[in-house]
């Protein structure tokens, strides 16, 4: 009979998750003012441009704008105040 | 259970025309298969839950043992689990790793540090003996602790996340390399000698256990991956090197053991010398690499000796003439695909990136500052080599602290 033995587990602790309320969602987008904003890894900027051309083209009653935080990876407080202040939803592209 | 509305796009973003992008939003969400602007409309409109609206709090909770079996399945079980690296491990055992324990001073509930695959991903916190049970894994000897504990203790991760596929590479200065007899000579960058070897295997798997993971497609994305990820480690030659060590350069002691982490391992380029052409050689070097990740050159003794007969008797002499010489046109630089994500703060005006960003697009414009570049001597004089390595130094930690 082969041995069974005890060996520690070699994974470290995940923190606690500590739930947020979401955002009321919008009834509808007609006359909304929904921010586009770009995460500024390579490329992005082409991706949230097509973003805003797709909204142009089949939800032309949305207004859309691009909204680019000061610098990549960063969390921008006046970025996110600008857009809470006059701003219905925002669109929040994300890399890796 | 609440859940953030997400939609996904596949990979690549990076390198595809508008005309791709626009189909990745006409096209399906790369996770539910559903279409992509589907997905993002009804995230913008379809109403709450009420576990969306009170949210949600829970713990969650590591074991310390996994459930007893024999010593194959065991093996099987980590390898399925991801928590190796793929090669076999040594199973940490309670013996092992309280004779591991017995390396350090510190009591096995210590938290050491926290550690995440990316800036945006949770930092999962570890122990003294979480670490210990990860250097049994590796191979590593108990004396060797200290020094995985502060590569642990760093918060630099040698298992990012990132698609550039990087790795972090230890430097190791002080007593500390003498006393686990590390090899900084012949073959110093392979696989010859158990305190190097070991060390840096621990620190990759410590890396992907204690975050929460280095999972491909969820918490590791690098496309073509990083031999350096399996073992990384230079101990400084500080006794047969003409310049002061790493460490000293940074403002500590000697007698102080530290380690210096550097994220990067992206490249690497190798010459000799300094041969009658070293200038031009050096010129090609520094303009050929990608650089968004600034070079760590490893140069033999050899080598360092010979740019003492140069003139560059410090390394910081050195590291003047490199950060003079390392240069590009401003329309090479700035149409890299990793420095976009420096343009943001050239556009903020934050400097050496907003001169860059004024220059003409044929300016010939310097693309390292000096705090960038690093040297360090190590190899076994048997050739006048030199490696220029990717890296970016991320942190430093004492080894003296974990003793």
């Amino acid at each position: 009979m082969t041995q069974r033995i005890t060996v520690h587990d070699p994974r470290g602790y995940a923190p606690k998750v500590v739930g947020k309320r979401l955002a009321p969602r919008l009834s509808a987008l007609d006359g909304k003012t929904i921010y586009l904003v770009d995460c500024l890894f390579d490329n992005t900027d082409v991706f949230i441009e097509q973003l805003r051309q797709w909204f142009a083209e089949h939800l032309p009653a949305v207004n859309t704008r691009i909204a680019r935080p000061e610098k990549t990876w960063s969390d921008d407080e006046k970025m996110r105040a600008a857009i809470a202040a006059d701003g219905d939803a925002a669109i929040l592209a994300v890399g890796l | 259970m609440p859940r953030l509305r997400q939609a996904y796009t596949p990979h690549p973003v990076v390198d595809q025309s508008a005309a791709h992008l626009r189909g990745y939003i006409e096209g399906n969400d790369a996770i539910s298969g559903r279409p992509f602007m589907q997905e993002v409309l009804e995230g913008l409109t379809s109403p709450l839950e009420d576990a969306d609206i009170t949210g949600l709090s829970f713990e969650r909770t590591t074991p310390r043992f996994v459930e007893p079996d024999t010593e194959e399945n065991l093996q099987r079980l980590f390898e399925e689990n991801r928590w190796t690296d793929m090669l076999p491990i040594v199973l940490p055992t309670e013996e092992r790793v309280a004779a591991m324990l017995r390396g350090t001073s510190h009591p096995p509930d210590k938290i050491v540090g926290r550690l995440r695959p990316t800036v945006f991903r949770e930092a999962w916190e570890f122990d003294v003996e979480k670490v210990a049970v990860n250097a049994v894994m590796a191979g590593a000897r108990p004396e060797y602790l200290p020094v995985i504990l502060a590569l642990a203790s760093s918060g630099v991760t040698a298992r990012s996340s990132s698609t550039t596929s990087f790795a972090t590479i230890p430097v190791i200065n002080g007593p500390i390399r003498n006393e686990l007899g590390m090899n900084t000579g012949i073959g110093v960058m392979g696989p010859y000698n158990h305190a190097n070897a070991t060390i840096g295997r621990a620190y990759g798997l410590l890396s992907q256990n204690l975050q929460g993971g280095s999972v491909p497609n969820e918490t590791y994305m690098g496309s073509q991956g990083n031999w350096y990820a399996y073992t990384a480690l230079i101990p400084e030659a500080e006794e047969r090197s003409p310049w002061q060590p790493l460490h000293v350069q940074q403002g500590y002691k000697p007698t102080d053991s530290i380690a210096n982490l550097f994220f990067g391992g992206w490249y690497t380029h190798a010459g000799y010398g300094p041969r009658a052409t070293w200038k031009e050689k050096m010129r090609h070097a520094l303009a050929a690499v990608e650089q968004y990740s600034p070079p760590l050159f490893v140069m033999d003794p050899i080598v360092a000796r010979g740019f003492v007969e140069l003139g560059f008797d410090t390394k910081e002499k050195l590291i003047a003439w490199l950060a003079d010489n390392a240069l590009l046109t401003a329309r090479e630089y700035w149409d890299n695909q990793s420095i976009q994500l420096l343009r943001p703060k050239a556009v903020a005006g934050i400097e050496p990136y907003a001169s860059r960003l004024k220059a003409a697009p044929d300016d010939v414009i310097k693309i390292y500052e000096p705090s960038e570049i690093h040297i360090v001597v190590a190899g076994g004089e048997t050739q006048g080599a030199w490696k220029m390595i990717s890296g970016a130094l991320r942190g430093t930690a004492s080894i003296d602290a974990w003793r």
